[in-house]
């Protein structure tokens, strides 16, 4: 049986004076691994609960499929939910945890055995089936959740920040085992994080969410590139926002105007460098870090505006150096500078 | 904290031995008891001057002291049968209430254990009568369990406030109903706090006097009803027999307990 | 589907909210509805009992036959010297007790700790007896004193004011100590040590570091000393022998040898009042306390 969209309609939440949700509506494709990405308090956890059912809404609508679900008992809805601190069962074995869903469904106890059996073996588990849950390491415990929460073939998946525990190295090859896993099973996914690299990394689609609404909803690429709004520019990553007026259009570039979106890393120190026409802007230097693979600027430009530069390390910039208060121009290409759709620079 | 002022040693002995003073006030009591129990005299004598069993032997041989006996533990047995799941479904209503809603329902729970006893006992005995419960073990039963719920909601109130929720949700989320979610995951990972809950409720019955003494008679009067009226009468070593079984009791559940919360 | 207003669900959300919470308050029901009928109905039968009379009207002669009886008086005096003296000395025995067990090792402690806490969780009656034995004539106590040579005649301990009171004392000392060593516990070691290396000697530092800290313990243990003995019964039962009457022994006397239920009712509500107003008041005075600064 393929796994069936998810959409919302107009879902509600408030608490007491606080709209955690504001009237949020979105589809979720069949088969889609769709990211709430968002600060803390932007209400992505809480539309999550509000699909999984521990959440009830003011009102909305809910559907996984064509039911609506948003008055049905989480037992009820057959959703598979990986938690934040994974939620094991600490008094039962990494087997009792992944036959638990499948007892419950009455399934005969040889048959359960074998199918959570299987599912560990797809996480990578084999050989832990005895062991106790707090003998498990981070990613072991990271596994046996997914495993549990799959084992019951769930109409659809949803996971909380299930990788916020684990370290860096961990957390990259997780991203990719899920995500493996994900599309194997070809299952409908909705997963929550305030990692933007984690969203780019793995989702087929972005929701943005801030102040209880999804801001922007697209694939990574778009998103990255060109964000809708003042806040999807800034969240995902050093962006430089400022009006059309501040920079100047060189050679065979168009005039610009509103407010533009560049990002650090795309601009250059030398006009050929940038990759094509495009706008300069002067400044002289506020601040500069060394990164590794960068250089990261601060450029004081017209007014009390900073820039904040990117520039690749190991080029020119590492022999030349750079002082306090030294003048630069900085140059970017047409094809990096993006129009945001929202309001005149305030 | 002591450690900071190491040269006051006259501090330390005098701290010392007054500290071993007052421990030696709490335990003589119950201690004293232990050797007159094996007296071989009817006198109340310290140092025994003769050793036997007679007084275990009057204990156990007594029709009267053995139905109290048997009254009271099985009292004890209802009353933490009866109060501790009731405690523990309060205290998972106040955890998931919350606000005020939560510390009135704590507030109206712990009522029993700062009203006065003679006063429980009076006004029981009055709403026993009218229901024409006095005398019955229901009755006694009642009394009794209303004082071990206040004990046993303290007891269970912080475990199940620490209780990760996820964990239900989790469950539910796997297919399980509340019940089912309850039994299968909350009980089992609180299992210490409900013996603890359970044992206190038992002991707070066990030995539970005042309401006994006023709305308990006859068949189902209990050890410490029984005790009460001994003791008024004449001093009977019985009782250090009986007050020794006890003690020893106690003796082992709270050594029990001391090595489990060792880690 | 479009033409969907914002409330869809609505109705049928808030219907569910509310038939959770009613499920979440139907879990207390077994506790309220036992608390209810075995403590909350016995005490309003004390009330109504207190208020009326042989053929049901309403009267207040109860009260003021109570007021007006010096015995009233005196049986509160006598439970205010109780109380009062139980809670100072557990004061002067329970908080240097409570310093030791927080200056030893926690290993140290928690096995002293046991000899605190086997006490508590014997019977009072098994107690009481203990202290019989220590306390009569030709007691333990006795005994030694003349046969020392110190006293001719056997000192009266016990069937009196000061066999009570010990009994009292040994009955709350540990539910004393309890809060008062967690609190102590709970102080941090650093700051007593700063209080050292700047010079305050011991008794200084117990006096103005220690003590306020650990106030909240002693406090909150000494609350519950004070209210807790305004009705005891036992003790004063067995260990006064009749001769002294605090209130709760006047209240069963006025039933058992009076047979006045109306007076004793009204006795009953008389106690029940003088907890209440002490209890808030002390709690009061505590918190009142603890929300000054320190001053020295």
């Amino acid at each position: 049986m393929a796994s069936p969209r998810i959409a919302l309609e107009r879902v509600r939440k408030v608490y007491g004076r606080h709209v955690a949700l504001d009237d949020v509506s979105v589809d979720v494709r069949p088969g889609e691994f769709l990211t709430l990405l968002g600060p803390s308090g932007s209400g992505k956890t809480t539309l999550l609960m509000a699909i999984a059912g521990f959440v009830r809404p003011e009102a909305g609508l809910i559907r996984i499929g064509e039911a609506d679900v948003t008055r049905l008992p989480v037992n009820k809805r057959d959703i598979g939910i990986v938690f934040q601190n994974y939620a094991l069962f600490p008094h039962m074995s990494v087997l009792g945890n992944v036959e638990y869903p499948l007892l419950l469904r009455r399934l005969p106890r040889a048959e359960a055995r074998e199918r959570a059996r299987a599912a560990l073996a797809r996480t990578q588990l084999e050989g832990y089936e005895a062991r106790d849950i707090a003998a498990l390491s981070g990613g072991q415990r990271q596994r046996v959740a997914l495993a549990r929460a799959v084992v019951f073939e769930p109409r659809v998946l949803l996971m909380d920040e299930p990788l916020s525990a684990l370290d860096k190295n961990l957390r990259e090859q997780m991203q990719f085992e899920i995500r493996k896993l994900q599309q194997d099973l070809a299952i409908t996914t909705i997963y929550v994080t305030h990692d933007q690299r984690e969203a780019l990394t793995m989702s087929d689609r972005i929701a943005v969410m801030n102040g209880g609404r999804i801001e922007q909803l697209d694939a990574p690429q778009p998103v990255y590139q060109r964000p809708r709004t003042r806040f999807v520019a800034n969240f995902m990553g050093e962006s430089n926002i400022m009006p059309a007026a501040l920079v100047e259009p060189l050679g065979s570039a168009p005039p610009l105007d509103g407010t533009l979106v560049i990002r650090a890393e795309n601009f250059a120190l030398e006009r050929d460098a940038a990759g094509g026409d495009g706008i300069a802007i002067k400044g002289r230097v506020a601040a500069y870090a060394f990164r590794g693979e960068t250089w990261h600027l601060r450029l004081k430009v017209e007014g009390e505006r900073e820039l904040l530069l990117s520039i690749p390390s190991g080029k020119s910039l590492d022999q030349a150096g750079i002082t306090i208060g030294q003048q630069l121009t900085a140059y970017a290409a047409a094809r990096h500078i993006h129009r945001l759709d929202g309001g005149p620079e305030p | 904290m002591l450690d900071a002022y190491p040269e006051s040693r006259l501090a330390h002995a005098l701290l010392w031995s007054f500290g071993a003073l007052v421990l030696a006030f709490l335990i003589l009591p119950t201690l004293i008891v232990v050797p007159i129990s094996f007296s071989g005299s009817d006198m109340l004598e310290f140092p025994p001057r003769s050793l036997s069993l007679r007084w275990y032997a009057s204990f156990f041989g007594s029709a009267d002291w053995m139905a109290a006996l048997r009254t009271s533990l099985i009292l004890a047995g209802l009353t933490a049968i009866v109060s501790v799941p009731a405690a523990f479904l309060a205290c998972v209503a106040m955890d998931r209430l919350g606000g005020r809603l939560a510390s009135g329902i704590y507030t109206f729970a712990v009522i029993p254990s700062v009203v006065p006893g003679i006063l429980l006992a009076i006004g029981l005995f009055f709403v026993l009568a009218k229901l024409r419960l006095l005398g019955t073990l229901g009755g006694v039963l009642l009394g009794h369990v209303v004082l071990a719920i206040p004990v046993a909601v303290v007891v269970l109130y912080p475990a199940v406030r620490r209780f990760d929720w996820v964990q239900l949700q989790a469950a539910r989320s796997l297919g399980a109903g509340w019940g089912g979610g309850i039994v299968g995951i909350m009980l089992p990972q609180m299992v210490l706090s409900l013996v603890s809950a359970a044992l206190m409720a038992f002991l707070s019955s066990l030995d539970e006097a005042v309401i006994s003494i006023f709305v308990s008679s006859g068949a189902n009067t209990t050890l410490p009803k029984l005790m009460f009226i001994s003791l008024r009468d004449q001093i009977d070593p019985t009782i250090a027999a009986i007050s020794t079984l006890w003690t020893g009791l106690v003796v082992a559940v709270v050594l029990l307990f001391a090595a489990r919360q060792r880690p | 589907m479009t033409a969907m207003t914002a409330t869809v669900n609505a109705a049928g959300l808030r219907r569910d909210a509310a038939t959770e919470r009613r499920f979440f308050l139907s879990l207390a029901l077994p506790s309220l509805v036992i608390v209810g009928i075995g403590a909350i109905l016995p005490l309003f039968w004390i009330l109504q009992q207190s208020l009326a009379t042989a053929r049901g009207d309403i009267t207040l002669v109860n009260y003021t036959a109570l007021l007006t009886n010096g015995l009233t008086w005196r049986s509160l005096l006598v439970t205010l010297e109780l109380s009062g003296g139980t809670l100072l000395c557990c004061l002067v025995l329970g908080i240097p007790l409570a310093f030791l067990l927080a200056s030893t090792s926690p290993r140290t402690a928690s096995r002293l700790m046991v000899l605190v806490l086997l006490p508590l969780w014997t019977s009072i009656l098994v107690r009481t007896y203990g202290w019989l034995v220590i306390l009569r004539r030709d007691g333990l106590i006795n005994d030694l004193l003349v046969g020392s040579g110190l006293v001719s005649e056997p000192v009266p301990l016990v069937y009196n004011f000061t066999g009570t009171l010990i009994g009292m004392v040994h009955y709350m000392l540990p539910i004393f100590v309890l809060p008062t060593y967690a609190a102590m516990r709970d102080i941090d070691g650093n700051v007593i040590r700063a209080a050292a290396s700047m010079g305050a000697s011991l008794w200084h530092c117990f006096r103005t570091v220690i003590l306020p800290l650990a106030f909240g313990g002693i406090a909150s243990g000494s609350v519950i000393v004070f209210v807790y003995t305004l009705g005891f019964f036992i003790t004063p039962a067995i260990l006064g022998g009749g001769r002294i009457s605090p209130i709760a022994i006047r209240i069963d006397r006025t039933l058992s040898t009076l047979q006045d239920w109306g007076g004793a009712a009204a006795f009953g509500v008389f106690l029940l009042l003088i907890v209440a107003v002490l209890g808030v008041t002390a709690l009061g005075a505590a918190r009142l306390i603890r929300s000054k600064p320190a001053a020295d």
